[in-house]
């Protein structure tokens, strides 16, 4: 794209973005902003540390609970709820990570889901969860001492826009950074990176703890929206789904995670009566998509909109 | 000498005996896994789900056609097994040159899909399925129903088979081999692809044999092997999926410490082997049986 189709491009999501609840339930808006958020946070480990977490839902899941403690068991302001997810993530991220470091491939991703599966466990017996019956009841307090009222659903969507543009925004810092770079290097060939001088355990264990903090950012704000929290959100479906909506919007795609959680979400809505289907079509598409799309939307669109600029002679055969 | 030190004996080896029969499925089913891992590069995710299959042929097969148990033993295996390489033929084959995190992607989906479909027909409640055999033996310091007596044995003699199959026979030696170098096998002539193929076939078989073992113990439930492959997966991490006699190992000794974690600590006894994984990630990476690969 030019620079003014860019422009433009970016302006249109921009008004998309703002008159959005007014279109919308802001309800559904809001929640979708949040596992966009949890899918950019795993798209960050998986697209550019090249580390496939198969337990990201403890994350997302434990910040949910540790918001509702701080806020509700606590009586806290909100803010000091969203920081205790995001920071309470960050630590688990840091011990989880630190572990499952240790293999590589797809161990690491049997491990995290191991983990996953523990906090699961621990979080169905821990008195402060409530088991089956979830953390409910996190009753919506104003934002900013006061100055944010946070009952209305339109006024709370903005707030949820700015968290989820602040989370947006670290990502695409941290891979545009140097940092980023050495993260590529290390994805690519970390042998190479290693003998460069790179401690590659290091910027692994980082990049994890970053994407566990982010990830407890957006499932803070989800317990903040939903004003509950349940096991769904630490169960391995969870951590099975945030898979799924980055690999449906493109891995490695800044973008993609975003429109692969807004079309997961939008289904899940529709289909919602359609009961144990829902996993059914779930699983369809991880098939589907790992036999012929894997690229995701955004990664074949992109690859179309190449092919198409540069005419039919270097239209790419299909991607193997 | 129980009784001095305040510990009911008949509790400690009933839980020890649930311990060990759990340890029977660990084993089978990483069995299972490593076999399919070494040959296909694949972590087959839908393991946990053609478990759930074997006990749900077997129960059909009860109920529709009133096949035993012990013709079940055979049969269930057999058609989970070849509904397996139907699988593999149509999805897995056309992956093995990718990632090993696509396969565990597909395998996961296809897992997803085979739930869904039973739950969607069957409920998730699940049935029960009648034990084949009833009584059980007093052994003075604990009961011992035989059925479950049984099953111990019997993962053991599979488990023990299936070792001798890979590390002993012929078509043992084929397999190795092409585990290490399949280029090199197959321009000894041998079909890599269709050994591949029955590979998968017969670890599919074994996790369904288990799933048949399992049916009279547990509820016959789509969603009987949902948890039970992720306990497997720490498992694997643990032993490691370099060798077959580790897996059988890890397994059964898994198992036993489950079984005293719920004899001596009640609450910590689903996470027990999630806290062995992480000490064993602390002291040895590869895991105790492992060998970097």
């Amino acid at each position: 794209m030019t620079p003014s189709q860019r422009l433009i491009a970016a302006a249109a999501i921009a008004v998309l973005a703002l008159a959005a609840p007014w279109f919308a339930y802001p309800v559904f808006l809001m929640t979708a902003l949040c596992f966009a958020l949890f899918a950019c946070a795993f798209n960050l480990l998986l697209g550019y540390a090249g580390l496939m977490s198969f337990g990201h839902a403890m994350f997302f899941g434990m910040a949910g609970y540790f918001y509702g403690h701080v806020v509700k068991a606590w009586d806290m302001p909100p803010e000091l709820g969203l920081l205790a997810g995001m920071g309470g993530a960050a630590l688990l991220g840091l011990v989880t990570g630190a572990l499952a470091i240790r293999r590589q491939g797809i161990y690491f991703a049997m491990i995290t889901l191991a983990f996953a599966q523990m906090i699961y466990f621990f979080c169905v017996q821990a008195p402060f969860t409530h088991g089956e019956d979830g953390l409910q009841g996190i009753v919506r307090k104003p934002l900013l001492g006061g100055l944010i009222p946070t009952k209305d659903d339109r006024v709370l969507y903005y707030v949820v826009l700015a968290i989820f543009l602040f989370g947006y925004g670290a990502i695409y810092r941290f891979i545009h950074s140097p940092f980023g770079q050495v993260l590529k290097a290390i994805r690519d060939n970390e042998q190479r990176a290693l003998s460069l001088g790179y401690e590659a355990d290091r910027y692994k264990l980082l990049a994890f703890v970053l994407s566990a903090a982010l990830a407890g950012l957006a499932g803070a704000t989800k317990a903040m929206v939903l004003q509950f929290a349940t096991l769904t959100d630490v169960s391995a479906a969870m951590s099975g789904e945030v898979v799924l909506m980055a690999l449906v919007g493109g891995l490695g795609t800044i973008i993609g995670p975003v429109i692969g959680a807004f079309i997961i979400i939008t289904m899940q809505n529709y289909l919602a009566a359609a009961g144990e289907f829902v996993l059914v079509i779930q699983g369809a598409i991880f098939v589907v998509i790992v036999m012929a799309f894997r690229k995701g939307v955004v990664g074949e669109f992109s690859e179309w909109w190449k092919a198409r600029r540069s005419g039919p002679r270097a239209r790419p055969t299909a991607a193997d | 000498m129980f009784e001095l030190i305040g510990i009911p004996p008949q509790a400690l080896f009933g839980q020890l005996l649930l311990g060990l029969i759990n340890g029977a499925f660990y084993a089978m089913l990483s069995l299972g896994l490593a076999v399919i891992f070494g040959m296909l590069n694949v972590i087959n995710f839908t393991h946990g789900a053609q478990y759930m299959m074997g006990a749900f042929a077997a129960w059909l097969m009860l109920g529709i056609l009133d096949v035993p148990f012990w013709a079940s033993l055979v049969l269930a295996p057999i058609i989970v097994g070849l509904i397996g390489v139907v699988l593999e033929r149509l999805f897995l084959k056309r992956i093995y040159h990718l990632d090993h995190l696509y396969g565990f992607l597909l395998t996961f989906g296809m897992a997803l899909v085979i739930e869904g479909l039973f739950q969607w027909k069957w409920g998730s409640s699940g049935a029960p399925y009648p034990s084949p055999i009833s009584g059980g033996y007093n052994l003075g310091f604990m009961f011992l129903p035989t059925y479950r007596g049984f099953v111990v044995l019997a993962a053991l003699v599979i488990c023990l088979a299936t070792w001798y199959g890979i590390e002993r026979t012929k078509l043992g030696a084929y397999l190795r081999a092409a585990t290490e170098n399949p280029t090199l096998v197959r321009a000894f002539g041998i079909n890599v692809p269709r050994l591949i193929t029955l590979t998968y076939g017969l670890g599919v078989g074994l996790a369904a044999l288990a799933g048949v073992l399992a049916a009279p113990i547990q509820q016959v439930s789509p969603l009987m092997g949902t948890n039970l492959v992720l306990v497997v997966f720490a498992v694997v991490v643990i032993g490691g999926m370099g060798s077959i006699m580790g897996s059988i190992v890890t397994g059964f000794g898994l198992g036993l410490i489950e079984g005293l974690t719920k004899f001596f600590y009640p609450p910590a006894s689903n996470t027990v082997i999630f806290v062995v994984m992480a000490l064993v990630l602390l002291i040895k990476p590869a895991g105790l049986f492992g060998q970097t690969k």
